[in-house]
């Protein structure tokens, strides 16, 4: 099967990863052979199979509702490209 | 020393032959001069070792030193190691200093072992050649012109070369056990949930499984046995009592060490695409099996081929999602110059990560899009399903499974760079193993052509690991395969 | 054409913040009003290899609200996740819940307007489902040069989408329903309703078809709206803007609009605008959630009497009328308050009035000061047992309605412990001695000689006039009852 660049940049843009129209080209290529790999599975009759999402099939373990955490702001943002007044910053937010 | 095995380098420390600082300048001093041509670190930790080192000696001045008390290791690069920086082989992570530990880390400090610094890896663990690092490809110590395998590329060089005698790894398709082949060493990857996956940087949530790298199976035991346990903070972490993998180990050596043990050969792993020195090192080592006792037996799974474009329907899928995170807001990498928030994020994930990163996040995110989850994600969670059922099928008829770790052994540098889907397929034994959630390991079982290791895979039930790592170790009670080095570590 | 040819069609989504300690998948604070991020685990900055585990104390919250619906809580739900990008989503995606909720029907019956008949009407709302989720953090967009600043301390809050069918037909309906919804979740006490804060918040789903017509419109989302008056407004203006778009030969495009209070106008969300492929899957670290029978049987022995229920025994066993037991049903502390009094109340011979007239001491004269004095009923000066006290002596006449409200006023400014302790001190207690008062009326007779002729001449007015008279002379003591009685007779021989 074969992606259209429409296609490709369809989820490049989804992925939020920018794509110049060279790279969009090569990527589609590649893209196309994985596909022509992955395409494999449509032959397979797998009606009455459960799909399995998880290795583990056993139910979700849940914690007590207890606040055990603490202040690490300092920690946590050292690592931050920009912070100002305890808040990471990022280009303005148009809602 | 460099070559002795972990109960040897204990009964030295404990008889105060050797201090751990000693210890760890003595590999420090190796990785010094190894790490120029096969580049398996991308940092060394110098300071924080031998701080650890120092501690460990007080620790065992006091009597009360553990199995790895002063032990030097290796952390693969993707777990999180606080006050250190870890990269995930990415330039994404390129300045992240981690503010926490993950939880094997934390076991490992608390076990008293020294760690070294952080190994090279393929880019988020996205690759079986450890090529796609944004730290430079890693050498196999055996053939510097050839991959080490990957994605744990650096820490089975490392211990191939005998830079470090043990180092943890993460496998999610083979990324344990096809390194271990190819660099000649032992390598596991434990039962789904064995070890915690807590600070261990995810790729695909539900095939990550972090591993040991050592030289034996008696090595790996060992540092399996103290990174395992259970883990509150990760909803996967297996709440049981701790296996004690070296137990086993402490069996008597006999004439007839593996006899009852009934091991199954899937007609699968020995089918065509299996190159003829790697099929002949493994009959080779089947024949020495039966010959310790064991019998084998052929068992079927039929639907393994379906595991290649399962898994990579699966693991992109996971890894789109998984990786969305690295965003350029709160860490990591965020590019220079933007238009707005989104440029921002388009520019930095674009600069950020590599191709193949990029490939895998690009096709998980549209096998996941409106309208194709069904004939992608869902057709892949069946399939997923079969290849489960039919792993337990064949278990029912055997202890366990053997074959062949890989078609060939280590490639040329270069050699798949521009085919990713030859690199893909070249996983065909390893990946259906953490599809089903099964523990796997590979030992060294001869050799092919050129002096290339080649590496057998056992697999087992759930939490057969125990079972996996005594069979593996009656074996090499009896081999030398595992003592074999590369010229750089003889 | 007019509104009148149009119908209207709201579904509601609410999102509830469950009020545990700690978040829903981290053990961080829930805690309002921290320093900016101070209150983040490393899960919920999504630090590289942080993993989520599902706190017990939210499921037990979403299993609460499913069985005081009525509603199926799912034996086996999962948790997906549902991928954007956002900064104030720290992941890149949301974990919540998307083919298999948690809470999955269930119904809640409203009250439509106020007072009795035709004023106002029940209506039942059904439920589509509701499912867990996390918050997300807090864009602030006060200027940093240029910049927007992101407080994560929100961020992994517990909500519970509570999503409706597209059942109500008016924005009274509307705010009824999200009223109702308000005053369960703080019943049940899953939520602390503070609108203000966030904990509580609105989306409506709008649109409007012809009269008659089968197929719904195109609808358009209302989002984050923290107000009752808020959610009325942005739905009359919607439904008006629907409406003259269509009227005026314009289609209606589906959209996510936001509502300004200041322009009491909708518009479209930018952040929103390029259309939306969330590519949810189940989260791979997290397993499913299973919720036995007895893990529910546990919660539902431990529920409080549901408002329905209450509302329904006050009317069938204590013959209140519709409104009152609304009213007194409106919020858990009224109807605790008021079957207090109730209860306190005692009964005896009285039993069968009691209920009626505690309800309307309740609504009447104690609302009227709590409103009066921006007091909850929480902390109302007077408490049950001492109004129970009171309405017990109007009840069996010792003191008139008149000089009940005297004795309350005694209560509320604390001037003494009981009613019976005010009545006492004060000798409030109604004369009912025949002799005491007859001689009060010969008094009174004696004093207004011309009232009495007017009386003898026909007017019924200088009667009532007499009988306030002889009242006021008793400084309100006497039985009014007993004073027409006696003053009739007395006339009349």
């Amino acid at each position: 099967m074969s992606l259209s660049s429409e296609q490709i940049s369809h989820i490049a843009r989804l992925a939020r990863i920018e794509l110049s129209p060279a790279e969009l080209e090569a990527t589609r290529a590649k893209l196309d052979d994985v596909f022509d790999l992955i395409a494999q599975m449509q032959a397979v009759d797998t009606r009455g199979v459960a799909p399995m999402s998880h290795p583990q099939d056993l139910p979700a373990r849940l914690r007590e509702d207890l606040v055990t955490a603490t202040d690490r702001r300092e920690a946590f943002q050292r690592v931050a490209p920009q912070t100002e007044a305890g808040l990471y910053l990022v280009p303005k937010v148009i809602e | 020393m460099i070559n002795a095995p972990i109960t040897e380098l204990r009964r030295a420390l404990d008889a105060r032959e050797v201090s751990a600082v000693e210890l760890a300048t003595l590999f420090l001093h190796r990785i010094e001069s190894l790490n120029p041509q096969l580049n398996a670190f991308i940092t060394v930790d110098r300071e924080g070792a031998l701080t650890a080192a120092r501690t460990a000696d007080e620790r065992i001045a006091r009597g009360e030193a553990g199995p790895l008390t002063g032990i030097p290791i290796a952390h693969k690069d993707l777990f999180c190691t606080e006050g250190v920086l870890t990269t995930c082989g990415s330039k994404m992570l390129s300045n992240f200093v981690s503010p926490y530990d993950a939880h094997i880390v934390e076991r490992l400090k608390a076990a008293g072992a020294v760690s070294l610094g952080k190994t090279n890896m393929d880019e988020f663990a996205m690759g079986s050649s450890n090529e796609s690092s944004f730290y430079g490809a890693v050498k196999n110590p055996w053939d510097m012109r050839r991959v080490p395998g990957g994605s744990s590329g650096g820490s089975a060089a490392a211990v191939a070369a005998r830079m470090v005698p043990l180092a943890t790894g993460s496998d999610t398709g083979g990324s344990v056990r096809q390194p271990a082949a190819f660099s000649g060493i032992t390598g596991i990857k434990p039962t789904y949930g064995v070890c915690s996956r807590y600070g261990m940087i995810a790729y695909a949530s539900s095939l990550d499984q972090a591993g040991a790298f050592g030289a034996s199976a008696a090595d790996c035991a060992l540092l399996l046995a103290a990174m395992s346990g259970f883990d509150e903070r990760d909803s996967t972490s297996l709440e049981r009592p701790a296996q004690d993998f070296t137990a086993a180990l402490a069996a008597p050596a006999s004439a007839k060490p593996l006899e009852g043990l009934r091991i199954g050969l899937p007609r699968e792993f020995f089918a065509e695409g299996l190159a003829d020195d790697v099929r002949g090192a493994v009959e080779a080592a089947l024949a020495q099996y039966r010959a310790l006792g064991a019998t084998t037996v052929e068992v079927g799974l039929p639907n393994l081929k379906l595991a290649i474009p399962a898994y990579y329907v699966i693991a992109p899928a996971e890894a789109s999602s998984n990786l969305s995170r690295f965003d350029g807001v709160r860490y990591g990498h965020r590019a220079a110059d933007y238009a707005d928030l989104n440029d921002m994020y388009c520019k930095t994930r674009a600069e950020g990560f590599g191709d193949e990163v990029k490939r895998r996040i690009l096709i998980g995110t549209y096998v996941l899009s409106h309208g194709y989850y069904d004939a992608y994600y869902l057709q892949a969670q069946r399939l997923r399903h079969l290849i489960a059922d039919d792993f337990r099928a064949a278990l029912a008829q055997c202890d366990l499974i053997a074959g062949p770790t890989t078609p060939t052994t280590a490639w040329a540098l270069g050699a798949m760079a521009d085919d990713p889907v030859q690199m893909y397929l070249s996983d065909i034994y390893t990946l259906a193993i953490n599809l089903a959630g099964l523990p796997g390991l590979s030992h060294p079982c001869g050799f092919g052509d050129g002096g290339l290791p080649v590496g057998l895979q056992l697999v087992g039930d759930h939490f057969a690991e125990g079972a996996l790592l005594d069979a593996a170790h009656r074996f090499q009670q009896h081999t030398d395969w595992h003592l074999r080095r590369p010229a750089c570590a003889a | 054409m007019s509104r009148t040819d149009w119908e209207v069609v709201i579904g509601l989504e609410v999102h509830a913040q469950l009020n545990t300690s700690s978040k829903i998948f981290s053990a961080a604070s829930t805690a309002f009003g921290a320093a900016p991020n101070a209150q983040v685990a490393p899960v919920d900055i999504a630090l590289p290899g942080a993993l989520p585990v599902l706190n017990r104390g939210a499921v037990e919250r979403a299993i609460r609200f499913g069985l005081a619906i009525g509603a199926e809580v799912a034996p086996r739900s999962v948790f997906a996740r549902k991928n954007y990008f956002y900064p104030d989503l720290p992941k890149g995606y949301q974990i919540s819940q998307f083919e298999l909720p948690v809470v999955q029907g269930g119904e809640i019956t409203i009250r439509v307007g106020e007072g009795e008949g035709d004023k106002a009407y029940d209506k039942t709302v059904r439920l589509t489902r509701a499912h867990l989720e996390e918050d997300a953090g807090k864009s602030l967009h006060e200027d940093f040069h240029g910049m927007t600043g992101i407080d994560l301390n929100r961020a992994g809050t517990p909500l519970l989408e509570i999503v409706s069918e597209p059942d109500m037909r008016s924005s009274a309906e509307a705010v009824a329903y999200a009223r109702a919804l308000h005053a369960l979740v703080r019943w049940i006490d899953i939520c602390d309703g503070n609108m203000q804060e966030g904990s509580f918040r609105c989306d409506a789903n709008v649109s409007v078809r012809r009269k008659g017509a089968i197929e719904l419109g195109t609808r358009r989302e209302i989002k984050n709206l923290n107000s009752f008056r808020f959610l009325q407004q942005a739905i009359d203006f919607e439904v008006q803007w629907q409406i003259d778009t269509i009227e005026d030969g314009g289609r209606i495009q589906q959209a996510t609009v936001l509502f300004d209070p200041d322009t009491g106008e909708t518009r479209m969300m930018r952040s929103k605008e390029d259309a939306h492929d969330y590519r949810y899957f189940p989260d791979p670290d997290l397993l499913p959630l299973a919720i036995a029978d007895e893990w529910k049987a546990r919660v539902a022995a431990a529920m409080p009497e549901l408002p329905g229920a209450m509302k329904a025994r006050f009317i069938d066993d204590w013959g209140l009328s519709a409104y009152d037991a609304t009213t007194l049903t409106a919020s858990k502390e009224i109807a605790d308050f008021y079957q207090a009094t109730v209860d306190a109340a005692g009964g005896g011979a009285l039993a069968t009035q009691l209920p009626k007239l505690c309800a309307n001491w309740v609504m009447g004269e104690l609302a009227a000061r709590l409103n009066k004095a921006e007091r909850e009923i929480a902390d109302s000066p007077v408490s049950p047992a001492q109004l129970a006290g009171l309405v017990a002596r109007i009840g069996d006449n010792t003191i008139s309605n008149a000089i009940g409200r005297k004795v309350f006023d005694a209560l509320w400014n604390g001037e003494g412990a009981s009613a019976d302790e005010i009545i006492e001190r004060d000798g409030l207690k109604q004369v009912t001695d025949s002799g005491a008062i007859d001689a009060l009326i010969d008094e009174v007779l004696a004093a207004n000689q011309k009232s009495v002729d007017e009386f003898r001449a026909g007017k019924e007015k200088a009667f009532n006039a007499l009988v306030g008279q002889v009242m006021k002379a008793s400084r309100g003591k006497a039985n009014p009852a007993q004073v027409n009685e006696l003053l009739r007779a007395k006339l009349g021989g």
